[in-house]
């Protein structure tokens, strides 16, 4: 029986449905326009960069590739990254979830003698619930992305991947700093510069004097053992240089067979999530460097129901991603609802196939609902994860864990809830691609629809919608 | 059971499910290009860096003159003496503390490689280099770039580089877009970064 993410600890499961908390943001004005102006020019900058690249479909390609590859063989990757990371003087830990990974952190952190840690922006700490759990072992975790301790010091949750705090604007930050920033300056203004310039002055001190930092991986390189961070900052750099312990966590879909493999992601990830050619800064180290850096390194694995994803032979997909954020930025949901309507860690369209099979489709039965499947998250992903046939397929998971309605039923409710909102119906006319995946597997509809398509024949999509053939007309 | 046979046992049951196996992985996307230094420059600066295209002789001038005068420099243990301006306190680096990394005017280290099509300058720890504290901490990084040090690609960049060495990769001082997504540079990296491009 594949082992689920346990409840009740971490942040994988809204308190409510998704229409429910969707309803909420959607009737906030100033959200949306926060987050439409952060999607649309994330998009802008991302598509300028992807253009100056000839091969980015054959980048995409062989990120595909490598993900499959990673995939099915993840076990031995596994060990043979366990093996070089003990070689270069790395201690490995496994986690087979987040109650588990949070005590050995616990344990880590206690046994270096501190009772307060920084941190790096990491999904996995968030996923399970880290900063919690050190709080209530009375040790202090210290944000030191921006956004992230705007998030912290708000007592807020991120809403986005990569600009957790999209939700806020400067003036909100500003009172926020004034509220919760210990020594800030009262007559702080809310410009940008000042604001980000305040941020740094009060981390300073914290990163010169805390011994252990927490930090996630982008990569992890099986062959050589090698660890990679990308981001910005350089909040980053000093976690990953500065204390005498560093303790990283990461799941273990995060391992790349080979140190060549770099070159292709490391040309996807920015390109694909800031928009930038290269982001600001790409951290690498192996085990421990005498001399240079911590002089502790732990790598602890993390499963938390990735174990379940894979067991599952269409939602082991979602394991490849690389959490650009490229699929929320491009998605109509996303852009309305906002990170906090997906209750958990992971928004958006990868949102919405990966926490319910972290947990289980039974405890995320609303999550394969939110999206139009028009298919762009799918355009969008840099390793190409076929995010729509996904949520048709975890769709049917969740009609099966319930009591059987007719696919019909099921079917046609969907489309009067689609069609009652004129601006998902044009998406929804993309989302004919549905037949084009089903003409694929060559077995009509995937289920539950496929209740439908049995009996009957599935009409070809058009080549054009009519109102795509009336624009033009 | 320990949690390592748990979690491996679990992964390998998972992946009895399905049809799987190693996939070929398409390699044919682009891997190298032409030295194209002025593209380097471009794309650094679009990055907010400041780049000095100078001969090898000028290189300690240059230098003079992207510091305060009467500045202290912070200095890895191989960098060459000739780079080094005679009007600055220098601060070799043997083991220096934080405090005095920190409070010190500037750093200036040499590079293992440059990425022109990224604007992007690579550390890894060589003896002109130093530890990665020393090009963090100091409010300016000046690293010295030779030309022979300049690839095109990602792809090169990754084949010429050890992985066993420590690697920071830098494109541009440090930036943060959190608010509003405005771009303000210098959050707790070096607020300024100075490339010295030498032929
Ligand atoms: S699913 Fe694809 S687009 Fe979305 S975050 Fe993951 S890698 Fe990026």
């Amino acid at each position: 029986m594949p082992a689920t993410a346990p409840a009740g600890v971490g942040q994988l499961r809204g308190e409510e449905p998704f229409p429910a908390a969707a309803r909420r943001s959607l009737a906030d004005p100033q959200l949306r326009r926060n987050l439409r102006h952060a999607t649309t020019t994330i998009r802008g900058k991302s598509a300028a960069v992807i253009a100056e690249a000839p091969d980015w479909e054959q980048l995409r390609a062989a990120g595909a590739a490598v993900k499959a590859d990673t995939i099915a063989r993840l076990p031995e990757l596994l060990e043979q990254l366990e093996a070089k990371v003990t070689e270069a003087g790395g201690v490995v830990h496994w986690a087979a979830d987040a109650v588990e990974a949070n005590r050995i952190v616990t344990d880590l952190v206690r046994a270096a003698g501190t009772d307060r840690i920084i941190k790096v922006k990491s999904m996995a700490t968030q996923e399970i619930g880290l900063n919690e759990a050190l709080d209530s072992a009375g040790i202090t975790p210290v944000e030191t992305d921006l956004a992230e301790l705007i998030v912290q010091l708000g007592g807020d949750r991120p809403s986005h991947i990569l600009v957790p705090a999209i939700h806020r604007n400067r003036a909100e930050i500003r009172d926020i700093f004034l509220r919760a920033m210990p020594g800030v300056d009262p007559s702080l203004t809310d410009d940008p510069a000042a604001l980000a310039a305040a941020a740094r002055h009060y981390l300073r001190k914290t990163f010169l004097s805390t011994p252990v930092a927490v930090s996630g991986a982008n990569f992890a390189v099986a062959e050589t053992g090698t660890l990679a961070v990308v981001e910005s900052e350089g909040n980053g750099r000093m976690c990953l240089t500065l204390p005498e312990t560093l303790i990283t966590i990461m799941g273990v879909e995060k391992v790349v067979p080979t140190w060549r493999d770099l070159e292709v992601f490391l040309q996807l990830l920015p390109r694909a999530s800031t928009g930038e050619r290269m982001n600001p800064y790409t951290s690498m180290w192996t085990g421990v460097t005498p001399g240079d850096g911590p002089q502790a390194f732990h790598l602890v694995l993390l499963d938390n129901g990735r174990s379940a994803v894979l067991a599952d032979e269409v939602g082991r997909q979602a394991l490849w991603c690389i959490r650009c954020s490229a699929c929320l930025n491009v998605c109509p949901v996303y852009e309305r609802t906002g990170g906090h309507a997906y209750g958990s860690v992971y928004p958006g369209p990868i949102g919405a196939v990966l926490s319910p099979q972290l947990t289980g489709v039974a405890e995320n039965t609303s999550l394969p609902y939110a999206s139009t499947l028009c298919g762009a998250c799918y355009d969008a992903c840099p390793v190409k994860i076929d995010i729509p046939e996904l949520l048709v397929h975890l769709r049917a998971e969740v009609v099966e864990s319930r009591r059987r309605p007719t696919a019909e039923s099921i079917a046609m409710a969907a489309a009067a809830h689609t069609m009652d909102r004129v601006g998902w119906y044009e998406a929804a006319q993309r989302a004919a691609r549905l037949s084009r995946l089903a003409g694929r597997r060559g077995r009509g509809l995937p289920p539950p629809l496929n209740g439908w398509t049995v009996s009957r024949d599935l009409p070809d999509a058009p080549a054009e919608t009519f109102r795509d053939w009336w624009a033009r007309r | 059971m320990s949690s390592r046979d748990l979690v491996l046992g679990r992964l390998r049951a998972a992946l009895t499910v399905g049809a799987h196996g190693p996939v070929e992985v398409p390699r044919d996307y682009r891997h190298a290009g032409p030295r194209d230094l002025d593209q380097l420059v471009e794309r650094l600066t679009d990055y907010r860096a400041h780049v000095h295209r100078v001969a090898d002789a000028a290189v300690a001038d240059t230098i003079a003159d992207i510091l305060p005068v009467g500045g202290t420099v912070v200095v890895p243990p191989g960098l060459p003496s000739a780079w080094l301006p005679p009007a600055v306190t220098v601060l070799p680096d043997e083991g220096l503390d934080n405090g005095r990394i920190g409070a010190a005017d500037a750093v200036v280290t040499g590079v293992a490689i440059a990425i022109a099509e990224t604007g992007t300058i690579v550390l890894d720890g060589s003896p002109d280099q130093g530890r990665r504290v020393l090009s963090l901490l100091p409010d300016r990084h000046v690293c010295v770039v030779r030309a022979d040090q300049v690839v095109a690609t990602v792809p090169e960049a990754v084949a010429r580089l050890t992985p066993h060495r420590p690697l920071s990769w830098i494109s541009g001082p440090s930036a943060t877009s959190d608010i509003e997504l405005i771009r303000v540079e210098g959050v707790h990296g070096p607020r300024q970064l100075h490339v010295i491009l030498l032929p």
